[in-house]
């Protein structure tokens, strides 16, 4: 990690610390909770798109399977929560590893196609497997995650919990940025077959980045199925995974702090503008076309632009 | 050290290549010229293992390597540059050079991610060896720059440099003077030869006629996907056939 | 056991749907080979043909035909000024880049729809009538008959211009080369934006034939455009013919698999014949995206 990320970073955690004591038990910490949710699958998806420059429109269905197999195995079987999670992120992104071989092998369009494909499929069985996962009407009663006494089903616990796992993904998704493997990844994007040509297997590290990135998908998927207690198939669709798009290109491609800035706008925005609730899809779309138009890098690409700026004026 | 062996090769009705042998001798500087289309990228790319030979096989060091993939066989010492530049764009020039030295260290994704202190010992390691390689290429200065930015000329220093970073035995370059100017062209010349020097078999695609004929040891010509001709630069400037290719039969 | 008249009405409803899917994929197509861009906005003018015609219906009180073809012509004019405002700047973009313009793009026009028509379903009245024919034990709706009499119309235009008219073999020649086309004078970004819109003026005749069938709302343009995708992937999108009979394939596997299988897992079909497609051949059942060039 670059020393100015570390800084920021640091920065970052303890201004999340301390948010709680500002804020209070009101709405916008509720907010946050879903912020937090929302930066881990941003980050997730970037490990795809803004690392390895490979496209996913399957997130949102991953995230699901995530919150299903963590709900189904809580309050169906009575696992306990926290095992529950670690099984199902294995899960999810075991079955990330096996059809991204075939997956990762096409590129750009067909790619598109194809996780979009995956990600429909697995919607679909959301809304069919009714005794799973009580179909479209949605599956009620999952157990708040315990830690000793505490249980986390009010805000200020479920902010921490939530933060401690977005946290984490932001420090090792930063780490791995300016890494053997994130030079790698970046390698990748920038031109496969000179990657390969120096030696990195790019089939096989593509494979393994989507794997992470379900990982990373599903945790997220189970927090929020054990923070809501409720969860129905509507999350986890096509526009899910478009509204995560668009949180990435908003943030940046490439950009962990991107990932959280694109997350806590597109997140805040419905809440703070009635109106938006019915524009949504339409500023999604105007976001989409316009970013990658005008300002490729999104914000944080904007931010570090202007910071230049005013490097050279203050010469 | 390299021999291709009778190696062909159709792209839809072209044939690019027709029942091509080479070999190439260890320690020396090897060059192969022809006109455009002569296939020479196609010969290429089929040895450094990224297009599928329609015919023909492949040995590096009496090992047949026909096939393998690109990766597999940088690891067996075979490396090579781009005619039409493929640096990664939006990484630095060291960073591009970092990526070559990839072979040459093993962290994994998550000992990355966790940045464990072996990590970032090897981390310093492979910093050190792709400074080494940037000044060798005469880049040290643009270290920093994002690569896309590179004029041209460093780009193409670029390329050579990324390539050497993977320590190989052989490099293929494909037209690493393109577009150059004299005296960047003069300084492309001195490289190969320091390569050269430092034990490391290179074969030299390029249309400067005055580079090749100064630094190869030895030429073979390529003229419509066969091979025309082959020795010494001074019989190559000789041959009639070599003359008739480039100025056009009557 | 379901009896072979069963079966037969399976095929007969396969092939109506597949028809529509066919003409969508040959949308896709069309702009495939002209610009090599898969056109993730293709739905949308499927939803608008059927969607705007509802509207001008209820509008303008004119007569059916002259709404269809109205509403053909606004949709041509969406197309055209989709290329001209999201494709046409983008020139030699990464495909991300492309993909998540057109992604916008789709989401955007679909949004819009919303907005001015809200979320309701509407019918559409069938162009004659909603009399069933008997059929060898099978009934059969006039409306299929107008699907798949328009369908093999389209075949036959489509073989007349790419074919008979300089227009048409100037696509081919683009799509074949297009740095040779353009040396060869043919103005090579006309050909793309007529792909544009031919593409959507197809889109928007299959949103009007099928509305009659289905209803139609603001957001069926997801569904039937990645279905119209998978048509062309299964008949290859080198050819327009391709498309339409990767169509036919698709709708008879559908309304079979629905059927005989289970109604609730009809749409996963598409996807997993999708899947399979793009697993089996990476890079498609098409000739062109084979070896990436250095
Ligand atoms: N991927 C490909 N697909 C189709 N045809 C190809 C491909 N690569 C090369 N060709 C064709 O093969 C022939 C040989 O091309 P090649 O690039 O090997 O020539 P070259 O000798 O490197 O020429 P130049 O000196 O211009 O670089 C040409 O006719 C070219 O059009
Ligand atoms: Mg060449």
């Amino acid at each position: 990690m670059k020393k100015t990320d570390q800084i920021l970073f640091f920065a970052f955690s303890v201004c999340i610390l301390f948010l709680p004591l500002i804020l209070k038990e009101s709405y916008i910490l509720h907010v946050f909770v879903f912020i937090g949710i929302n930066t881990m699958l941003a980050i997730a998806l970037n490990l795809l798109l803004g690392y390895a420059g490979q496209i996913s429109l399957g997130q949102g269905a991953l995230y699901g399977l995530g919150a299903y197999i963590s709900a189904i195995l809580s309050a169906k079987y009575g696992v306990n929560p926290w095992l529950g999670m670690g099984v199902s992120a294995v899960i999810v992104s075991a079955v990330a590893f096996i059809v991204g071989f075939p997956i990762l092998k096409l590129r750009g369009h067909y790619l598109a196609m194809a996780t979009l494909g995956l990600g429909i499929i697995l919607y679909i069985i959301f809304n069919e497997t009714v005794d799973w996962t009580g179909g479209p009407s949605g599956f009620p009663g999952i157990p708040n995650l315990k830690l000793g006494s505490l249980t986390f089903d009010n805000d200020v616990a479920n902010f921490y919990l939530v933060w401690f796992f977005a946290l984490i993904t932001m420090f090792l998704a930063l780490n791995l940025y300016q890494s053997r493997i994130g030079r790698a990844l970046r390698a990748v994007s920038d031109s496969e077959v000179a990657a390969r040509i120096m030696g990195v297997d790019a089939w096989l590290l593509k494979v393994k980045i989507f794997a992470a990135s379900a990982f990373i998908s599903s945790l997220a998927g189970s927090l929020y199925a054990h923070t809501v207690t409720f969860i129905a198939p509507a999350s986890f669709g096509f526009n899910f995974s478009v509204e995560l798009l668009t949180m990435v290109v908003v943030g940046g491609l490439g950009s962990v702090f991107g990932s959280f800035l694109g997350a806590a706008i597109l997140t805040l925005l419905p809440e703070w503008l009635r109106v938006f609730h019915d524009f949504d899809i339409v500023i999604y779309g105007l976001l989409l076309i316009l970013i990658m138009m005008f300002m490729p890098r999104g914000l944080a690409g904007l931010v570090s632009h202007l910071k230049a700026k005013v490097y050279v004026e203050s010469k | 050290m390299l021999k291709v062996s009778n190696v062909s090769k159709n792209f839809g009705g072209v044939a690019a290549l027709r029942g091509v042998s080479l070999t190439i001798s260890k320690g020396t500087i090897a060059g192969i010229i022809g006109p455009n289309g002569a296939g020479k990228t196609t010969l290429f790319n089929i040895i450094s293992g990224l297009y599928p030979q329609d015919e023909g096989e492949v040995f590096l060091e009496e090992r047949n390597i026909s096939f393998l993939s690109p990766e597999k066989l940088v690891r067996l010492g075979l490396v090579r540059t781009f005619q039409n530049l493929e640096l990664f764009g939006r990484m630095t020039v060291l960073e591009n050079v970092m990526v070559g030295l990839h072979t040459k260290s093993s962290s994994g994704l998550l000992s990355c991610a966790l940045r464990l202190p072996k990590q970032r010992k090897e981390e310093k390691r492979i910093v050190e060896e792709a400074w080494k390689c940037l000044e060798l290429c005469g880049l040290a200065e643009v270290a920093e720059k994002e690569a896309a930015s590179l004029p041209l000329g460093q780009g193409r220093l670029l390329e050579v440099a990324r390539a050497l970073a993977t320590e190989p035995k052989i490099i293929l370059m494909d037209e690493p003077a393109a577009g150059l100017n004299t005296r960047e062209t003069t300084g492309v010349a001195d490289l190969i030869r320091k390569i050269r020097d430092m034990g490391i078999t290179v074969v030299l695609v390029e249309h400067d006629m005055e580079l090749v004929m100064e630094v190869c040891d030895h030429i073979s010509v390529l003229n419509l996907g066969q091979k025309l001709a082959e020795g010494s630069p001074r019989e190559i400037q000789d041959n009639s056939a070599v003359i008739n290719a480039y100025l056009g039969e009557d | 056991m379901e009896s072979s008249a069963q079966i037969f009405q399976y095929i007969l409803s396969g092939l109506a749907n597949g028809s529509i899917y066919g003409i969508i994929g040959f949308g896709f197509a069309i702009i495939f080979n002209a610009t090599g861009i898969i056109n993730f906005a293709q739905g949308e003018f499927v939803m608008l043909g059927g969607m705007v015609t509802v509207f001008l219906l209820s509008l303008l009180q004119w007569p059916l035909v002259y709404c269809i073809l109205l509403a053909i012509l606004l949709t041509l004019i969406v197309g055209i000024i989709f290329e001209r405002l999201a494709v046409n700047p983008l020139k030699d973009a990464s495909p991300i880049t492309i993909v998540i313009i057109t992604i916008g793009a789709s989401i955007f026009i679909r949004g819009i729809a919303m907005l001015v028509w809200g979320k309701d379903t509407y019918p559409l009245p069938s162009f004659s009538g909603d009399t069933a024919i008997n059929l060898g034990g099978a009934t059969i709706m006039p409306q299929h008959l107008w699907i798949l009499g328009l369908t093999c119309i389209i075949i036959i235009l489509n073989r007349l211009f790419f074919y008979h008219t300089i227009y048409g073999k100037a696509m081919r020649a683009c799509s074949v080369n297009p740095k040779a086309a353009g040396l060869a004078g043919i103005n090579v970004r006309a050909m793309v934006l007529i792909s544009f819109a031919i593409s959507s003026a197809l889109g928007a005749l299959a949103g009007i034939i099928i509305a009659p069938l289905t209803l139609t709302s603001y957001d069926v343009g997801i569904m039937l455009g990645l279905k119209g995708f998978c048509a062309a992937i299964i008949g290859g999108m080198g050819s327009g013919m391709g498309a339409v009979l990767g169509g036919f394939v698709l709708g008879i596997l559908e309304s079979l698999g629905a059927g005989l299988i289970s109604a609730g897992y009809k749409d996963a079909i598409a996807f997993i014949v999708l899947l399979a497609i793009l697993f089996f051949r990476p890079g498609g059942l098409l000739g062109r995206s084979g070896i990436e060039r250095v």
